[in-house]
């Protein structure tokens, strides 16, 4: 028999009683809407934090001294990170971006507002790393950083702060204790981060500027910590490496001996919330296959009953030459096609549910090709697996006896 | 043509175990239908006239002896040979029809030709019109067997047993749950389709039914006993008496 006409036979079979073809298909639609949500809301809250961590740079790298200990004695201050070292880190393969990094806790002052912030002391190539973007004016250059210039740039927060919202801080200077700093740029908002840190409470000044004119003596050549930028997210941990042969190099670090400084890279931290949404995900999904189980079994039962209840019709489609591979065939494709239908459903169910409880929660929509690819192999397996048996009890029967079955 | 054997057996047993016992259902039958015969097989119950039937339809194999349907030997064949061959060269008629529900009439017939893969869909639909119109039943296609009574499913049955074209139309008591009027209707069917050159062994206990055929073989202990050409009497002819009759009765 010619698989057209199998699957003709199959579904007339099936529309013959579209009620209980329907019952059946219930379990396997709620089976596979549930896989279908848990994996796509599992996925859109892996991207939900992935986009959130590329928004602060995916690629980025931050260094940092780290506190020695020798003997369980704290012999260094951290002020391993030097000019040296950012020179160095300038001419590598890996690395696109360098800033150092100084801060310096400053009341910041304009006419009669007051804001207690943070100065931070970076080089113009920090906007690339943090991936900040200029709402207006301009991003200091390396010759203001040349020349220790009293230039800022700030964020959005402390222009609402200072100059109230919608004023244009432009050339305007602010007083930091003694030192006015003229405005030149207003950087982009960014809103908070996921850690609730407010990324528009910023001002970046040129780090020589920080180092000459507000820190004490002792931090002139040091830095708090470099960031930099590797040349692709792919690359980072190739830098990650790169970086810590060349520090270990400057600070004549011998071999066997713990490093002197930390660095993290951003890839790290998100394969480390990547493979907690992962883990968390898997289970869900696994919870939800208990119910894809469920409504193969419900299959499988129907199958059976269905079988007994057509017995005359197995034992007629024999007598008119239905050899067994056909009967058996036939009922495997009947709970094919129920299963896959109910697939189908179920998908379309699944990606609507997966819609709304991720506007409802506010993560971005994500549909998985994979999960709905995988889905319909399921379903396909499903009913050949629970379809099996019964299938083979019809091909299995007597024809005589399954003529004058009553 | 006229003497060619359709169907030869040669001391044919079949023995079934039921229990310790063995029973002989058919006990050495010795049996020739040549071409365009209309052989009715008789018997009370438990003559083995089933089993014969189940037999000749290739649905069951002989236990010894041999049975050769149009040249093939039956007993060589596998199960899934044996599929074949009932679905090339032999059309049954039930008593209880056996039509499947809630398909139409046209697609029921179509049925045996599904499972022929050598045939094609419009070649199946074109053999399964023809087939009805041999059955007077063209208007009622697309009607699905609980529209129709029981003489036109038992029509529409029979279709189905022609539409491949079978060496062979084997009835079993296919008058068995129809009233007489529809029984000789169906009786005037299929004298019209052994006219036409059709080969027929039709199953019954009803001697009034086989006389309609050309021959009669009575089976009794799962042996033959008697083995005649008969004078075929016309069931239109019986119709045509039976509902003068009736009209009669009424007046």
């Amino acid at each position: 028999m010619g698989i057209i006409n199998l699957i003709k036979i199959s579904i007339t079979a099936l529309l013959r009683n579209k009620g209980r073809a329907f019952l059946t298909m219930l379990g396997i639609i709620i089976g596979i809407a549930s896989v279908i949500v848990m994996v796509s809301l599992g996925q859109s809250s892996t991207q939900n934090v992935r986009s959130e961590l590329s928004s602060m740079g995916s690629n980025m790298i931050m260094i940092m001294p780290e506190r020695q200990m020798r003997g369980g004695v704290d012999v260094g201050s951290g002020n391993s990170l030097t000019q040296k070292d950012l020179k160095s880190l300038q001419n590598t393969k890996y690395v696109r971006y360098v800033s150092p990094s100084v801060s310096s806790q400053a009341q910041l002052v304009f006419g009669s507002k007051n804001h207690s912030g943070s100065l931070q002391g970076v080089s113009p190539d920090y906007l690339e790393i943090r991936k900040y973007g200029m709402a207006s004016g301009i991003m200091f250059t390396d010759e203001h950083v040349r020349s220790n210039a009293k230039v800022c740039v700030i964020g959005q927060t402390i222009v609402d702060e200072l100059f109230g919202s919608g004023a244009d801080p432009i050339g305007k200077s602010i007083r930091c204790g003694r030192v006015p700093l003229k405005v030149i740029g207003v950087l982009e908002s960014k809103g908070q981060n996921q850690m609730g840190q407010d990324q528009d409470d910023i001002v970046l000044v040129p780090y020589t500027t920080i180092q000459t004119r507000f820190a004490g003596n002792k931090n002139r050549n040091n830095f708090n910590m470099i960031f930099a930028s590797a040349t692709s997210e792919e690359e980072s941990e190739l830098a990650a490496t790169e970086i810590t042969y060349i520090l270990r190099n400057n600070h004549n670090i011998k071999e066997g001996d713990e490093d002197d400084f930390d660095i993290r890279t951003q890839q790290e931290l998100l394969s480390t919330i990547s493979s907690i949404t992962e883990v968390l995900t898997l289970l869900l999904s696994a919870i939800a296959s208990i119910s894809l189980i469920v409504g193969g079994i419900g299959i499988m039962n129907i199958m059976y009953v269905t079988v007994t209840e057509r017995t005359r019709e197995i034992g007629l489609r024999m007598a008119i030459g239905a050899k067994q591979r056909d009967v058996m065939l036939q009922f495997l494709s009947e709970s094919v096609i129920l299963s896959l239908i109910g697939g189908i459903i179920g998908i379309f169910f699944g990606l609507i549910i997966a819609y709304v409880a991720s506007k409802f929660m506010n993560l971005p929509y994500v549909v998985s090709q994979s999960a709905i690819g995988i889905s319909f192999l399921v379903c396909a397996a499903t009913g050949v697996f629970f379809g099996w048996y019964p299938a083979r009890k019809a091909a299995n029967m007597d024809p005589i006896s399954a003529l004058r079955y009553e | 043509m006229e003497n060619q054997e359709v169907i030869q057996i040669r001391d044919l047993h079949r023995d079934f175990q039921v229990g310790s016992e063995t029973v002989h259902a058919l006990n050495g039958i010795n049996l020739k239908i040549f071409q365009g015969e209309f052989v009715s097989i008789m018997g009370t119950s438990g003559s083995g006239k089933s089993t014969l039937l189940n037999i000749l339809g290739c649905l069951d194999t002989p236990t010894s002896g041999e049975y050769i349907i149009h040249g093939t030997s039956v007993s060589t064949l596998n199960k899934n040979q044996l599929s074949e061959l009932r679905n090339r060269r032999i059309g049954f008629v039930f008593q209880n029809y056996n039509l499947l529900p809630r398909t139409s009439a046209l697609d029921n017939v179509q049925l045996p030709l599904m499972y022929n893969p050598d045939i094609s869909s419009k070649e199946r639909k074109e053999r399964a019109l023809h087939a009805l119109e041999a059955v007077k039943l063209a208007d009622r296609i697309h009607h699905q067997p609980n529209q129709l009574s029981g003489g036109q499913q038992q029509r529409v049955a029979i279709a189905r047993a022609i539409v491949n074209d079978p060496v062979i139309l084997l009835a079993d008591e296919a008058t068995g749950n129809l009233d007489t009027r529809t029984s000789y209707e169906i009786m005037t069917l299929f004298q019209e389709l052994h006219s036409k050159g059709k080969t027929i062994a039709f199953v019954t206990h009803e001697p009034d039914i086989a006389t309609f055929t050309t021959r009669t073989v009575k089976l009794r202990d799962g042996k033959i006993i008697l083995d005649e050409n008969i004078t075929q009497q016309s069931a239109a002819t019986a119709l045509a008496e039976y509902e003068k009759n009736m009209k009669h009765d009424q007046i």
